[in-house]
């Protein structure tokens, strides 16, 4: 099928970088696909890094001194049925099964509990920065010789052996393993906890 | 010959016809002749329609008057991963309809993909007196309320399998529908199904209905109800638990186990949401005898699952979540010598890192010491073509082969060279292959390969592959056998559609979705061939507002005999002559 089609506005595609002309055009295989992108849907980052069509293989795209951008994720993939991603999220039946995931947080003072999914931060910095903003109030500085500096509260939380510990001071993953609940003490509770205290 | 055509009684031909069930041949004997065509065409019974909108319910009707089986399948596979937008189409209302009337002794009613409502299900509860097989797999729009219906109206119904589609589940209390004096269930799957069903009429339900063979229950039925249910069905074949998970009692795992061992026909389990280890020796008498087995809800660990393994040595189909890990196949490959059927998981579809031991060394394992396993779904997080390559020299005759690394464009990890001549092998090697689905870094390479070798694939998906429409082109010109074409995000523009259109009416259908193809494109497509109805998805709005040479979002391409449908949601246009004219 021959392209003896014309198409108009050839012009106005270069201008406005929005490509793909006739078929059987000879085309530069360089040219950016991002008119292709729709603006609602995330793009892999790694498509960008890429260039657009064509890849050189002697310098692959997993080049492991490029670490890849947070992904976006991708619509549909990797593809499994919905059915099935609902299943394996399913929350566990206890808490203790359910390891540091969603756990009850207290404030003193406050009247009522919150609950927040600890898998949701990255580390500390972002989970002590959700509590600040979940309960208005400001955490002091982290140290290790001498727990939360400036400030009246410190955050603790209940590991599994049932014993209270300050947050912060083991690494986050064996946080998010071993904390079932946490509590933002304040006053001089708080200025009793600390390393060496 | 003729005269002898016309010499044989017609009723003897249809005896002939009767022992003729294979749609293939059903059509090839329709085309013998004008006489053959009428015969055959009075006496076809079931018929399978793979796009719902390639023929029109009348046009079926018209041929086909004396139906009594029908399956039909609705939307795009790449719907399952929600690319297809709501609303998209796939109604099975108007052909309910139109069956009512014309087929009042349908029995079977089969619908994959599709949307089916409440009124649906009502008017085949009450239209077909002889109704008795209902299977929605993957379809949606539908209530339990409906289910009701059925169960209240259908009294000869043998089978409701409601596998994989999303219920709008009111209550457990349909299930109640069915009267007491009903017993002719013969398989029913409620795995889908959210609320819990009352389980004493379930109980009753099973009980007094002595031709049961497949029970599959839904995750709300506590494992503590499993015995009683097994003790009323001893001769199942086939059994979904519910939720494999309870505090570990005693009493409760001896009733268990003594029900299970009571069940001598049973060769099929499934379901085991949220199994704890501690139960699963209650299956361990019936291993040596199951030959399906799907573990991919349960969450246990690789040491359990290779102890449940490795006593399945009758196992022919194994699905499996990648807990299973490298050893746990290795196991598989040791014990499992009739296995034929490999679907592996991911557990942590959305991690970064691995969160298990499961590689390609688990695949190559399984396809060395299964010599019968030709179709394998896996999900992993690494491949070489080293490994690839094994694979397909050990197993020739795969015939169905899904791979998908969880990063997408991830190259051969070690030599970090594409993925192309690994798949090329899987080609080659593999003469018989139907399905095939690839993964990782690929440019127009492979595709050359599946062009020049994969002359029995029928379907094919790609995703994030190839350089350019050489890619395409391979695969519209190479793959003979070709049906199904399902693309994603590959830059496949218009050269190759263009090039290779009169393909496009010899398959069922293509999908592109981001990819490079222009609605200047689509719409010549739909203007020069009569027979497809070409399909644009777009939710930024009409195509028409934008430059021609803009490319589409999504694309379907489907042979129609119906012409264009006029059921489609504002975001979806066909491509037809008319178009020109609708669309300016």
């Amino acid at each position: 099928m021959e392209g003896g089609v014309v198409y108009e506005n050839d012009l106005n595609l270069k201008a406005t970088e929005l490509r793909l002309g006739l078929p059987g055009t000879e085309r530069n295989e360089e040219q950016p696909v991002s008119c292709t992108r729709n603006n609602k849907r995330p793009l892999p980052e790694t498509r960008d890094q890429d260039g657009g069509t064509k890849a050189k293989y002697d310098a692959p795209h997993a080049d492991p001194d490029t670490p890849h951008a947070p992904k976006a994720q991708i619509v549909g993939w990797p593809p499994i049925r919905s059915y099935r991603k609902n299943s394996l999220q399913q929350p566990k039946q206890t808490e203790a099964e359910s390891a540091g995931m969603y756990v009850k947080v207290s404030m003193d003072g406050a009247p009522y509990l919150r609950k927040i999914d600890l898998k949701v931060y990255k580390g500390y910095p972002e989970l002590l920065k959700a509590l600040e903003n979940m309960f208005k109030f400001t955490i002091g500085e982290y140290s290790e010789r001498e727990g939360y500096k400036g400030s009246e509260y410190a955050p603790t939380y209940e590991d599994k052996d049932g014993d209270w510990m300050l947050v912060g001071d083991v690494p986050w993953d064996m946080f998010m393993s071993s904390c079932k609940r946490m509590r933002v003490m304040k006053g001089s509770e708080a200025r009793g906890l600390g390393c060496g205290a | 010959m003729l005269r002898m055509a016309s010499s044989f009684p017609e009723e003897v031909l249809e005896h002939v016809f009767s022992f003729i069930y294979d749609d293939k041949d059903r059509n090839a004997i329709s085309m013998v002749c004008k006489s053959w065509y009428e015969i055959e065409r009075w006496c076809r019974r079931r018929i399978f329609v793979g796009n719902c909108y390639a023929v029109s319910p009348p046009m079926v009707i018209r041929r086909f008057p004396e139906v009594r089986s029908v399956e039909l399948k609705g939307k795009p596979h790449f719907a399952d991963f929600n690319l297809v937008p709501e609303g998209w189409g796939g109604y099975v209302y108007p052909w309910i309809a139109a069956m009512a009337t014309a087929y009042p002794w349908l029995e079977e009613i089969r619908l994959k993909r599709m949307v089916v409502t409440d009124e649906a299900l009502e008017l085949i509860a009450k239209s077909f007196k002889n109704f008795k097989v209902l299977v929605l797999s993957s379809c949606e729009g539908f209530s339990t309320d409906g289910l009701a219906a059925i169960a209240a109206n259908c009294r000869n119904l043998k089978e409701l399998d409601l596998r994989e589609s999303e219920v709008d589940d009111l209550s457990g209390h349909w299930l109640s529908h069915f009267p007491d004096s009903y017993t002719s269930l013969v398989s029913l799957n409620i795995s889908c199904l959210g609320s819990e069903v009352s389980f004493s009429a379930l109980e009753r339900l099973v009980g007094r209905c002595p031709n049961l063979r497949t029970l599959r229950l839904n995750r709300a039925v506590p494992l503590d109800r499993l015995a009683n249910i097994l003790c009323r069905a001893p001769q199942l074949v086939e059994l979904g638990t519910g939720t494999y998970s309870a505090e570990l009692q005693p009493d409760v795992f001896s009733s268990l186990a003594g029900a299970f061992s009571g069940c001598k026909e049973l060769r099929s389990l499934s379901g085991f949401w949220d199994a704890v280890p501690g139960y699963l020796p209650a299956i361990y008498p019936i291993c040596p005898s199951l030959t399906s087995l799907n573990l991919s809800y349960a969450t246990i660990q690789s040491t359990d699952l290779t102890k449940l393994v490795s006593q399945c040595q009758s196992l022919q189909r194994l699905w499996v979540l990648d807990y299973i890990e490298d050893i746990g196949l290795e196991a598989l490959a040791a014990f499992c010598k009739d296995l034929r059927e490999l679907r592996v998981f991911p557990s942590e579809p959305f991690a970064q890192e691995p969160n298990v031991s499961l590689t390609e060394q688990g695949l190559v394992s399984v396809s060395e010491g299964c010599p019968k396993l030709h179709s394998v779904l896996y999900f992993c997080r690494q491949m070489t073509n080293d490994a690839l390559a094994t694979i397909a020299r050990n197993r020739p005759n795969m015939t169905r082969f899904r791979l998908c690394i969880i990063e997408p464009r991830a190259p051969d990890y070690i030599t970090l060279q594409p993925l192309d001549d690994g798949f090329g092998a899987i080609v080659e090697h593999c003469k018989d292959l139907q399905r095939l689905s690839m993964a990782g870094l690929l440019t127009d390479r492979v595709f050359e390969h599946i062009g020049n070798h994969a002359k029995k694939l029928e379907m094919l998906s790609v995703a994030f592959a190839g350089d350019s429409d050489l890619g395409l082109h391979h695969v519209l010109s190479g793959c003979e056998n070709l049906r199904k074409l399902e693309i994603r995000d590959c830059p496949f523009g218009d050269k190759a559609l263009l090039v290779n259109a009169a393909k496009l009416e010899t398959m069922r259908s293509l999908w592109m979705s981001s990819c490079s193809v222009s609605f200047g494109a689509c719409k010549l497509l739909g203007q020069k061939i009569p027979r497809l109805n070409v399909e644009v998805m777009d939710e930024r709005g009409p195509p028409g507002s934008r430059p021609e040479s803009c490319p589409v979002e999504k694309l379907y391409i489907y042979r129609t005999v119906a012409g264009p449908r006029f059921d489609m949601p504002g975001f979806v246009w066909t491509m037809d002559e008319d178009s020109a004219l609708r669309l300016s």
